[in-house]
C-alpha cells in the first residue's frame, strides 16, 4: 500500500497544479450518486409486480378498461352469465396473472376480479368476500415475514382497488359508501365514474362535485395523491393540481379500434359521433393511466406497505398480544395464527418473539403506571 | 249506381289530405275520433250534429243532401275551408247504399295508422261492385250506426280522458326527463333539475302528480306516478311491495265506487294504465331486481320496458343487449304489454308483433334543445356530437312515443280495465266468497251493506 501511496504522490508532483486541483476533487468524489443506477439495473432484472383490484357492479366497463389500460385482451372468452344463473352466485374473486414487458422491463400484473359484486336483490355484506380476501393476503404476507425463508416472498397484497361508480346515478348510492368504508383502511381505493360516455361535460362536473362532497361527509379515506414537494417546477405543480381536481376520474374503455380524424385509435363508434379513449378532452383515461401506472405506481405499492400493511400487522399483534394478556399462561406458546405445516424450529422462534413482546408489553405498562403514579 | 273507379276525386283528395295532415301534428290526440277505423270503410263521415241530422228521421230524410251535408261537414273540418267542402258535395249525389258498407266492425276509437286511409279506398271499392268482404247482413238503407264513432268523440272531446302512467327504477336513470320529453312539458316533479338535498329514501315512495294537458281541443289529465327509492338501497328484497299495494288500492277505490248504489256518473280512474319499467343499459342482461319486480307485476298492471340512457351503446351492443333481455324476458315468462294473450285478430297480431319485435325501446330523454344542420332539435350535447332525441337512428324515442301515445293509448286504458281489473276484481268476489268486497278501509258507507 505504501508503494502506491508514493507513486500517487510522485504523479501528484509531476502534474501541473491545474490538473492537481481536479485530482483533488475527484478524491472528495465518493461515487454513491451511482445509487440510483445500481438500483435500477436490480430492480430491472428483478422485475415487478402490482396487484390491481377492480370492483363495482357488473356491466360498467371493468373488463374493457383493463384491457384498455394495459392493452391486453385478459378477458378474451367470457361467457355472460345470464340473470337465471346469476340467482345463486355470490361474489367470487378471481385472479388474472399476465407478464408484461416494456423497453426490458418486466412487470407480473395480477388483476383480482370480482364478478357479482352489487348484483342481487340483496347486497347485505356483499364486500365481505373481498375484504376477506384483502386480510388473507395480508395475513400470508404476515406470515411469510415471520417465517424463516424470506428470500422468495410472494407479495400477493392488493395494492390498488379501482371502484366503478355507475353514472346513472345521482352520486354515491349506499352499496358504494359501504363499500368504500369497509376497504378504505385496508387498500387504496381509487373511485372511478365508469361509462363516462353516457354524460354531458356539465353532467360529469356536477357528478364529479357531488361525489367528492360525499366522500368528504362519510368521512371515505381514498387514496391520496401525495403533494408535490416545495421545490418541483410549476409545471409539475400545475399537473399535480389538475390531477388532484378532477378525481374522481371518470373514465371511458374501449375493446376496439376505430378510424377517427385519420387515426386508428380505440374508441367507441356512435351514429353521432366518435367517442376516443385517449382523449383528454373526452375523458380521464389518460389521466387515470398515467397516474396508475406512469406516475404513482411506486407510490401506490409503498401507501400499501407503510401503511395498510402496517396497520394490519399492529392490529393482529394488539390481539395476540391481548389475547395472551388474557389468558397469562405459558402452557400456550403457539400463536393465534394457526400455521399451516407448524415446524418445531419456527415454533421456537415465535415462542422467542412472544416472550420478547410480553416483556416489551410489560415495560410499557410498568412506564404508564409511574407517568399515572407521577401525575397524580 | 256508380262504378268503382269513378268515385268522386275530391275524395281522393280528402283522404290524402288527412295523410299529410297527420304527419305533420306533433300529439294526435286530437285526431282520435276522426278516422275513420280500419274497419268502418265507409268514406263518408257523417257529422251528427245536433242542428243537423237528428231531428230528421233514420230513413226518411233526402239520402243525397245527407250525403252532401255529411261530406260537407267532414270535409270543413279537416281541412277547415268552405270552397273544399262545397266542391266536394257536388260531386258526391249518389246512391248511399251502394257506398255503405255492409258491416261496420265494433272498434274502440283508436286513431288508425295513416296507412289505414289507403285501405279504406281500396276496400271501399270493392263494397261497392257487390258486397264487401264484411258479409253478415246486408242493409237495404243507410242507418247511421256508424255516426256512433262520432258521437264518441264528441263526448271525449267533452269531458277529456286521463291517463295514468307510472315510472320505475333505480334513481338517475332519467326517468323524469323522459316523461317530460314524452308529453312535451314539465309534467315531472323533478322538472327543475335535481337539487343538492334530495336523498335516496329508505323505502319506496309513490308520488303522483296531475296536469292537465290539451290539444286540439281534447283535454288529457295526465296523472304521473313516480317510485324514488326504487332499487337503491343496499338490501332491495321485496322493494316492490309499496307498488303493488299502490296498484291494488287503485283498483280498490274503483271497485268500491263501483259498487256503490247510488253511482258517480264518471268514476274517476286512478288505476294505473301504463307502467314504464327502466331497464340500466348494462349492455349485459337483465338484473336480477329487474326480473324479480316484472315477475310479480305484470299480471297487475300493463309494463313497458325500455332501456334507460341508450346513448352510452354502440349500435351492436344495443342490438345484442336488446336480444338478450327478450330472451331473458321470455325465460322468465314475463309478458310485458303488447300481451300475446290478449291480441285480437290477425291484424292486432301482426302490428303487435312487430312492436313485440322492436321491444324493448332503447331511448334518450332530453328537455334541452340544440342546433344541428340548422334545425332546432332536442338532445344532448357531447364533445363528439349531439344525440338528436327523436332521431330514429339515434334512439328509438320516437317509436315509443308513437307507440304509447300516437297507437296504443286507449288499448292500455282498455286492458287495464278489462283485463287486470276484471282480474283484480275477479279474486276479491271469489276471496268473499262471492258476497260484494267488504273495503279494507272503514267506511261509513251503509249503502255498499245492502248489496
Amino acid at each position: 500500500m505504501d508503494a502506491i501511496m508514493l507513486q500517487e504522490k510522485l504523479v501528484e508532483r509531476l502534474l501541473s497544479p491545474k490538473v492537481r486541483t481536479t485530482r483533488l476533487k475527484d478524491k472528495q468524489y465518493v461515487g454513491f450518486a451511482t445509487l440510483p443506477n445500481q438500483v435500477h439495473r436490480k430492480s430491472v432484472k428483478k422485475g415487478f409486480d402490482f396487484t390491481l383490484m377492480v370492483a363495482g357492479e357488473s356491466g360498467l366497463g371493468k373488463s374493457t378498461l383493463v384491457n384498455s389500460l394495459f392493452l391486453t385482451d385478459l378477458y378474451k372468452d367470457r361467457k355472460l352469465l345470464n340473470a337465471e344463473e346469476r340467482i345463486s352466485q355470490t361474489v367470487e374473486i378471481i385472479k388474472h396473472t399476465v407478464d408484461i414487458e416494456e423497453k426490458g422491463v418486466k412487470l407480473k400484473l395480477t388483476i383480482v376480479d370480482t364478478p357479482g359484486f352489487g348484483d342481487a336483490v340483496n347486497n347485505n355484506e356483499c364486500w365481505k368476500p373481498i375484504t376477506d380476501y384483502i386480510d388473507q393476503q395480508f395475513e400470508q404476507y404476515f406470515r411469510d415475514e415471520s417465517g424463516l425463508n424470506r428470500k422468495n416472498i410472494l407479495d400477493n397484497r392488493v395494492h390498488c382497488c379501482l371502484y366503478f361508480i355507475a353514472p346513472f346515478g345521482h352520486g354515491l348510492r349506499p352499496v358504494d359508501v359501504e363499500f368504500m368504508k369497509a376497504l378504505h383502511e385496508k387498500v387504496n381505493v381509487v373511485p372511478l365514474i365508469a361509462k363516462a360516455d353516457c354524460l354531458t361535460p356539465n353532467e360529469i362536473k356536477k357528478l364529479k362535485d357531488r361525489i367528492r362532497e360525499e366522500i368528504d361527509k362519510f368521512g371515505i379515506k381514498v387514496y391520496q395523491f401525495p403533494d408535490c414537494d416545495s421545490d418541483e417546477d410549476d409545471e409539475f405543480k400545475q399537473q399535480d393540481k389538475e390531477l388532484k381536481e378532477s378525481t374522481p376520474f371518470a373514465v371511458i374503455g374501449s375493446n376496439t379500434v376505430v378510424e377517427a380524424r385519420g387515426q386508428r385509435v380505440r374508441g367507441r363508434l356512435y351514429p353521432w359521433g366518435i367517442v376516443e379513449v385517449e382523449n383528454q378532452s373526452h375523458c380521464d383515461f389518460v389521466k387515470l393511466r398515467n397516474m396508475l401506472i406512469r406516475t404513482h405506481m411506486h407510490d401506490l405499492k409503498d401507501v400499501t406497505c407503510d401503511v395498510h400493511y402496517e396497520n394490519y400487522r399492529a392490529q393482529c399483534i394488539q390481539q395476540m398480544t391481548s389475547k395472551l394478556a388474557q389468558d397469562n399462561r405459558m402452557d400456550s406458546p403457539i400463536p393465534i395464527l394457526p400455521l399451516p405445516t407448524p415446524d418445531v424450529e419456527t415454533e421456537k422462534l415465535i415462542k422467542m418473539k412472544d416472550e420478547e413482546l410480553k416483556r416489551m408489553q410489560e415495560m410499557i405498562q410498568k412506564m404508564q403506571q409511574q407517568m399515572h403514579e407521577q401525575d397524580q | 249506381m256508380l262504378p268503382p273507379n269513378k268515385l268522386p276525386n275530391p275524395s281522393n283528395n280528402e283522404e290524402t289530405d288527412l295523410c299529410s295532415c297527420l304527419e305533420n301534428e306533433p300529439i294526435n290526440i286530437a285526431k282520435l275520433g276522426l278516422l275513420p277505423g280500419v274497419g268502418q270503410e265507409s268514406l263518408v263521415i257523417p257529422y251528427a250534429q245536433k242542428t243537423g241530422l237528428q231531428k230528421k228521421e233514420g230513413r226518411g230524410h233526402d239520402r243525397s243532401t245527407f250525403l252532401k251535408r255529411g261530406l260537407a261537414l267532414s270535409s270543413s273540418v279537416v281541412l277547415g275551408t268552405p270552397e273544399d267542402a262545397k266542391h266536394s258535395a257536388e260531386c258526391t249525389v249518389t246512391d248511399m247504399s251502394e257506398i255503405v258498407p255492409p258491416e261496420v266492425r265494433p272498434k274502440p276509437a283508436v286513431p288508425a295508422k295513416p296507412t289505414g286511409i289507403s285501405s279504406v279506398h281500396g276496400s271501399q271499392g270493392s263494397g261497392v261492385g257487390g258486397q264487401g268482404a264484411g258479409g253478415g247482413s246486408s242493409l237495404l238503407g243507410y242507418i247511421g250506426i256508424d255516426t256512433i264513432i262520432e258521437q264518441m268523440r264528441k263526448k271525449t272531446m267533452k269531458t277529456g280522458f286521463d291517463f295514468n302512467i307510472m315510472v320505475v327504477g333505480t334513481s338517475g336513470l332519467g326517468k323524469s326527463t323522459l316523461v317530460n320529453t314524452l308529453f312535451k312539458s314539465q309534467v315531472s316533479r323533478r322538472s327543475t333539475g335535481w337539487s343538492r338535498d334530495e336523498k335516496i329514501p329508505r323505502t319506496v315512495e309513490i308520488k303522483a302528480v296531475s296536469h292537465v294537458i290539451e290539444e286540439g281541443g281534447v283535454k288529457m289529465k295526465l296523472t304521473v306516478i313516480d317510485t324514488p327509492g326504487f332499487g337503491d338501497q343496499i338490501n332491495n328484497e321485496n322493494c316492490w311491495d309499496p307498488i303493488s299495494k299502490y296498484i291494488n288500492e287503485q283498483y280498490e277505490k274503483f271497485l268500491k265506487e263501483e259498487v256503490n248504489i247510488a253511482r258517480k256518473k264518471r268514476i274517476p280512474d286512478t288505476r294505473v294504465h301504463c307502467c314504464l319499467y327502466f331497464i340500466s343499459p348494462t349492455g349485459h342482461s337483465l338484473r336480477q331486481l329487474d326480473t324479480e319486480f316484472m315477475k310479480n307485476l305484470s299480471r297487475m298492471v300493463n309494463i313497458i320496458p325500455v332501456i334507460a340512457k341508450s346513448d352510452t351503446l354502440t349500435v351492436e351492443e344495443k342490438i345484442e343487449f336488446k336480444q338478450r333481455v327478450r330472451k331473458e324476458l321470455e325465460i322468465s315468462g314475463i309478458e310485458f304489454y303488447p300481451q300475446k294473450e290478449f291480441d285480437e285478430d290477425m291484424e292486432d297480431k301482426s302490428d303487435n308483433d312487430k312492436i313485440r319485435e322492436a321491444m324493448p325501446f332503447a331511448v334518450v330523454g332530453s328537455d334541452k334543445e340544440y342546433q344541428v344542420n340548422g334545425k332546432r332539435v332536442l338532445g344532448r350535447k357531447t364533445p363528439w356530437g349531439v344525440v338528436e332525441v327523436e332521431n330514429p337512428i339515434h334512439c328509438e324515442f320516437a317509436q315509443l312515443r308513437d307507440f304509447l301515445i300516437r297507437s296504443h293509448l286507449q288499448d292500455l286504458k282498455e286492458v287495464t280495465h278489462n283485463i287486470h281489473y276484471e282480474t283484480y276484481r275477479a279474486k276479491r268476489l271469489n276471496d268473499n266468497g262471492g258476497l260484494h268486497p267488504i273495503s279494507t278501509a272503514p267506511s261509513g258507507d251503509t249503502q255498499e251493506s245492502n248489496l
